[in-house]
């Protein structure tokens, strides 16, 4: 089985979040980018694949030269080898052209991308994949088991899950309980020392327009003082819910 | 020419997402110049969506569409889209609704804007106001293609009433292969979902284990919320992980969400920066809570939920 699973690069859960030129531009000034959460859950389920069933994993990023320590982590984390198309990513629709085409020339089973990477949270390009290839697709993915060209998984639905038989090829948006957190995996010294020498692959792009463009990014009204209230006067506050908050 | 708008329903009844996306294609269609239509999937009395704006229902019923299908929703309401010369698809930020926007983009070759919260501030060129940053920042977004997807935030845009009556037609769209194939469905029935959910009622840590959740439950019962937890509940298996609120979990976007011993970290803030009144309850008067709530109580949550329910079993009774 060859299994593609999609990395976005992003800024680390903690950062601070500012802009730049006009809070037109993400400032990365001081900013952390790590795996973005969801696709780290994606890829330790490949390497659980490669390691019981037999895969070939390999990982892909659509960004600059700058991603590559990211690709290099995953390399380190155990895919075999990793793609990156050169080019910025603008909008999800542009992505999901990328990579599309990466799984067709790579003919790959099954791709894992995330749910949603945790900065721009669109929720779109593992859908467009699988819109673009005609591949079969299930997303809020929360487990997933393969046996030959057939599928079962369980997805996260509104106040349940779901859980769905479909085929190979499969596109799959992952998130928190495709496997535990306490099964991800850290890259140790030896992975480290590998994934350096792993092929990383840079790829041009293929033509590919945007549907959508960031005009402008605005931060939250900064927001009033907390009104505290006196833990033995309890009432007060079902009282400031009601008649002034107005939420009850 | 009309707004397409896809109106979710259960077991034959609309939800209330669908109202608030009926509501907010009305105001798309105002600022068009043209009218709504709506398409449903086997539901049943469709006369309340006129209430909020829509002009003319397009019901389809269907036993192959009965349970929930990405791939088969997407291609139905792609056709009637076309249909309709629709060039604006609206649809809401529910779970269902998130699986099926990527595939009907492709299907109309359609920009997709999502988390959208606002109505458009401009729609020419079709400018959208979207959630980013897992909600520590907002994004002004354009649509650049000749139709265009918006997917509306729960609870940003809210109902809104427009006396009115919509006319109902069938309509049966071809039906692709399904690819997907449901075999089980496992949901909590009779309780308030964090995603259908007003009022939230979390709880973390600080309730020192699963045995005490039974007060975060009764206060959500009185309240009619929903409950969910943090991070390291879930992680402790005390709460199920489709509680877990925060940035690898749940967004929030409640009117009201309190929070009972959470103290607060980045993460979670940022699942629940989208609900509008925060309250929270700490023993610790540091808890980073604190300075993103907007009401506070520092006191030990086994006293103060108790007298929290009890007040609002009082305030309550007299309602």
């Amino acid at each position: 089985m060859k299994i593609l699973v999609c990395i976005s690069h992003v800024p680390d859960t903690t950062s601070k979040i500012n802009f730049t030129d006009g809070d037109t531009k993400f400032d990365t000034n001081g900013v952390q980018f790590v795996i973005n959460p969801n696709d780290e859950f994606g890829l330790t389920r490949a390497m659980w694949f490669k390691e019981k069933q037999g895969a070939a994993v390999t990982v892909v990023n659509v960004g600059g030269p700058e991603t590559e320590p990211t690709l290099r982590k995953a390399l380190a984390i155990g895919a075999d080898n990793a793609i990156r198309v050169n080019t910025e990513a603008k909008d999800g629709y542009q992505v999901a052209k990328q990579l599309a085409n990466v799984v067709k020339e790579g003919g790959y089973d099954l791709v894992i991308a995330g749910r949603e990477s945790i900065d721009y949270n669109g929720g779109m390009v593992p859908g467009m994949i699988a819109g673009l290839i005609g591949a079969n697709f299930v997303t809020n993915c929360i487990s997933l088991e393969i046996d030959g060209t057939k599928a079962k998984a369980m997805r996260e639905i509104d106040g349940g899950k779901e859980t769905v038989s479909t085929s190979l090829p499969l596109v799959i948006g992952g998130q928190k309980g495709l496997v535990e957190e306490s099964d991800l995996r850290i890259p140790n010294m030896r992975g480290i020392m590998m994934a350096r020498k792993k092929p990383l692959e840079v790829k041009e792009p293929v033509d590919a327009g945007t549907e959508t463009a960031s005009v402008k990014f605005e931060k939250p009204a900064p927001k009033g003082a907390v009104k505290l209230i006196d833990a033995d006067n309890v009432g007060e506050l079902v009282n400031l819910l009601h008649n002034e908050a107005k939420v009850i | 020419m009309s707004v397409l708008v896809y109106t979710e329903s259960e077991q034959g009844k609309f939800k209330k997402t669908a109202l608030e996306v009926a509501s907010y294609a009305k105001a798309v269609a105002e600022q068009m110049g043209t009218t709504v239509t709506a398409i449903t999937f086997n539901a049943d009395d469709t006369s309340v969506l006129g209430n909020h704006g829509v002009d003319k229902v397009l019901k389809v019923t269907s036993s192959e569409l009965e349970k929930f299908n990405a791939n088969g929703y997407a291609s139905a309401i792609s056709q009637a889209a076309k249909k309709e010369g629709s060039k604006v698809v609206i649809l809401s930020s529910s779970a269902d609704s998130k699986y099926l926007a990527p595939l009907l983009a492709i299907n109309l070759d359609a920009g997709f804007a999502s988390n959208v919260v606002e109505a458009p501030s401009n729609v020419s060129p079709f400018t959208v106001k979207r959630t980013a940053f897992t909600n520590k920042a907002f994004n002004m977004t354009t649509i650049d293609t000749d139709v265009k997807l918006v997917g509306v935030s729960k609870n940003a845009y809210g109902v809104k009433e427009n006396a009115a009556s919509a006319t109902a037609e069938d309509f049966s769209p071809n039906i692709p292969e399904l690819g997907v194939h449901v075999d089980s469905v496992d949901k909590v029935t009779g309780q308030v979902t964090i995603a259908d959910a007003e009022i939230v009622v979390s709880a973390g840590r600080g309730l020192k284990g699963p045995e005490n959740w039974g007060m975060i439950e009764e206060l959500a019962e009185v309240l009619g919320a929903a409950t969910a937890c943090s991070k390291p509940v879930s992680d402790l298996g005390w709460r199920p992980h489709g509680e877990h609120v925060g940035q690898t979990g749940k967004p929030v976007a409640a009117n009201l969400y309190i929070a009972v011993g959470i103290s607060g970290a980045i993460q979670h803030l940022a699942g629940i920066n989208a609900s509008k009144v925060k309250v929270v309850i700490n023993t610790d008067p540091e808890a980073p809570f604190f300075k993103a709530a907007d009401y506070g109580i520092v006191g030990d949550a086994f006293e103060v939920v108790p007298k929290l329910i009890e007040k609002l079993k009082e305030f309550k009774a007299q309602q």
